[in-house]
């Protein structure tokens, strides 16, 4: 397969970047879109230039360090991460527009790489539950009724990539915090902390820069772990009880 | 936002059923509208009731357009490069409508407050009866041209604007509830402007007269 690839370029956080046309050859459908990008850096670097930074680390979709927006859609056309969509979702000799994140909360430090660290920082505020840590206790001490188990856990599968972010019409944060909010609060060790937790988070993920929700969906729908949009219903709901109850 | 919206959804739906008074006669509808002042006398004063409602209406409305703005200017901050290429995959059709929508809703507002309340500018001939302005207003193609585009855009904002009131209100936390919230959302912006449509259309026709 032959792919036109128009690729934002930029050289560092502080310079302006712009798009720069590249072709690739001898694609086959098997390959991922990162090794697609991998043929592509190959020639570059054998040609003397500049390789196209991209992030990426385990691969196999679990990791949530690739990401990129894809013809317009973030991690492109398949619910899945960049590094496991495969080339044969392309036609042959398609042009393919390939851009960072864009939210001014995830700076681009280079090409396609963008700091995401605003993430961390929203857990840290309150994603967390305090306890002592140590040897894991007995599973069955604290029993969870299986439909919360399972909610939190459908929450709990979201790596942190941004593609809410990115997807976002308001360039929000708010499906990844709502991700961690339902996955804590559905469980009996999310308590104590509940009413603070989201408070800490909002406030956190405001001050980061991100838009407000409008509740449009785009998020859902780009989310390569499938999130649903319910949660962020659920951390309203938890924001509301919030404010009702003033968190210490 | 969720809050302020909803009183404007109670309030769309009462002034919806009553423009079907026009239905009535002119006799109904004039008695209605007189009705609207006298309401709650003598423990209010004359149009006291409308003035209660208005100023509510007002502050509801400086309330949803201060946050719809604070909305609209933290997207835009929060993304000043925007993407060369976006397809949006999820985002209903009336979810697009709701900035440039809601600021057509307020124009025509303006505007038809200026036409009925304030008798500034009437297109068709004016009149001291209520059932006749709306009439000789109405039987103006332009008027109801207006009035057809305004009820589009109230469509639009009533279907996006309920469900993510539910949802930002929390509503909305399980698969079957956002189902609910969703399917009423498009009931209500079906027959609210549905029922604002059928007096004027009737007076274009010539039916109402």
């Amino acid at each position: 397969m032959r792919f036109s690839l128009k690729i934002w370029r930029q050289p560092s956080a502080e310079t302006k970047g712009s798009f720069a046309m590249y072709q690739v050859d001898d694609i086959t459908g098997d390959m991922s879109f990162l090794e697609m990008l991998d043929v592509l850096n190959e020639g570059l670097i054998a040609r003397g230039e500049d390789p196209v930074a991209f992030d990426s680390d385990c691969r196999e979709g679990i990791c949530g360090a690739c990401g990129m927006m894809i013809s317009g859609q973030a991690h492109g056309p398949e619910v899945t991460t960049t590094c496991q969509l495969h080339m044969r979702s392309f036609t042959d000799g398609d042009t393919i527009v390939i851009e960072p994140w864009r939210a001014n909360a995830f700076p681009v430090l280079k090409d396609l790489v963008v700091d995401r660290s605003a993430f961390d920082r929203i857990i840290q505020a309150g994603g967390y539950i305090t306890v002592n840590t140590g040897a894991a206790p007995e599973a069955h001490s604290v029993p969870v009724p299986k439909p919360n188990a399972d909610r939190a856990f459908d929450a709990a599968t979201c790596i942190g990539c941004g593609a809410c972010v990115a997807a976002c019409p308001n360039a929000s944060g708010m499906l990844f915090m709502a991700a961690k909010v339902t996955h804590l609060g559905e469980l009996p060790q999310g308590q104590p902390e509940r009413a603070s937790r989201v408070v800490k988070m909002v406030n956190q993920h405001d001050h980061e820069g991100f838009g407000g929700c409008t509740n449009i969906g785009e998020c859902a729908g780009a989310c390569p772990k499938e999130i649903p949009l319910d949660v962020i219903s659920q951390l309203n709901n938890d924001m509301r009880h919030a404010m009702r109850h003033q968190p210490s | 936002m969720a809050v302020t919206g909803a009183i404007f959804v109670g309030y769309v739906a009462l002034h919806m059923y009553g423009n079907l008074m026009a239905f009535g006669g002119q006799q109904t509808f004039d008695t209605y509208a007189h009705h609207l002042r006298t309401f709650g006398q003598p423990m209010l004063p004359y149009s006291g009731l409308l003035w209660v409602v208005r100023l509510v209406l007002v502050l509801s409305l400086v309330g949803h357009v201060y946050a719809a703005f604070k909305l609209w200017s933290r997207a835009d901050s929060a993304r000043s490069t925007k993407y060369a290429v976006k397809k949006a995959t999820k985002a209903t059709f009336s979810s697009k409508w709701m900035r440039w929508g809601g600021v057509a809703l307020l124009v025509f507002v303006i505007w038809h407050i200026l036409q009925f309340t304030t008798r500034t500018v009437t297109p068709g001939g004016d009149s001291d009866s209520p059932y006749l302005r709306l009439v000789n207003g109405f039987s103006v193609w332009w008027v109801f041209l207006i009035y057809v585009v305004a009820l589009f855009a109230l469509a639009m904002h009533l279907r996006h604007g309920i469900w993510s009131a539910c949802q930002t209100l929390g509503w909305t936390s399980s698969v079957l509830s956002a189902r609910i919230v969703n399917a009423i959302a498009i009931a209500i912006a079906v027959i609210i402007p549905l029922g604002f449509v059928l007096p004027p259309f009737f007076i274009l026709i010539g039916v109402l007269n």
